[in-house]
């Protein structure tokens, strides 16, 4: 539904709602450090800078864009639904060598105590990375979005 | 549910957000699938962080977060900003760096 409605509004409403789905999908899989994250970050953050792009643009719904079938779209869509019926044959029909496991191992790993420890521990320098990048993303965006004129 | 039923699901995801960059042209749709590919391969990263007991897919799971926070950020920006300039998100009129 996120791709096929013409009205970015509607299509980032769907968009939300998928994920809502994958953190329950998380939830499910014992990961609920990565569940909040999901809710928090995506459902929060991102899609209500979309929401406010798409409304500060004024793009709902006078902005028909004109989306005429040409070749080179249906071409586009068919290689991608070859690519997908490889995918899923590889993922449910081929005896893949994979490491033996099961989801009983998965319980006290996602929890924030585990997460947090492993984060400030094993993974402190990519941590520390990662605020440089958020810094960087920030100071990009204002100078990007900041008006020329002044 | 076995690990396949995750996998499926991840690569049918994945595919939408492909089908939604090659076809469809409003810049934001664009970038709303975009974020719909990340999501799927977190899912399956985590599907296999639960199966295998190993914690360094959540762990890739949120630095790709971060990084996908910082990418909607820089990418709303340089959308406002083009926006600004040509009055237009569809991506068939925005060629400016068309030789």
């Amino acid at each position: 539904m996120v791709i096929t409605r013409r009205n970015p509004v509607i299509s980032a409403l769907f968009l939300i709602l998928n994920f809502f789905c994958l953190a329950g999908l998380y939830l499910t899989l014992h990961a609920q450090f990565i569940a909040v994250i999901q809710v928090l970050v995506y459902a929060g953050a991102i899609m209500v800078l979309f929401l406010f792009v798409i409304m500060l643009l004024n793009l709902g719904d006078e902005e028909r864009l004109k989306e005429k079938l040409s070749f080179k779209r249906i071409f586009a869509a068919g290689l991608s639904f070859g690519l997908l019926l490889e995918l899923v044959y590889i993922a449910g029909f081929i005896d893949v060598p994979m490491p033996a496991g099961d989801f009983s191992k998965g319980v006290e790993i996602g929890t924030v105590e585990y997460i947090g420890k492993e984060l400030f521990t094993t993974y402190l320098f990519p941590f520390e990375i990662t605020s440089v990048l958020l810094l960087a993303a920030m100071v990009g965006a204002v100078v990007l979005a900041k008006r020329k004129m002044d | 549910m076995t690990i396949q039923a995750y996998l499926l699901l991840s690569a049918i995801t994945f595919i939408l957000g492909v089908i939604g960059v090659l076809t469809r042209r409003n810049a934001i749709i664009v970038f709303m699938s975009i974020e719909l590919m990340l999501n799927s391969v977190n899912l399956s990263l985590i599907a296999f962080s639960a199966y295998l007991g190993d914690v360094r897919g959540q762990m890739l799971v949120f630095f790709v977060m971060t990084v996908a926070a910082a990418e909607a950020a820089v990418g709303l920006a340089i959308i406002i900003a083009l926006f600004r300039n040509k009055r237009t998100v569809n991506l068939d009129e925005i060629n400016i760096l068309k030789w």
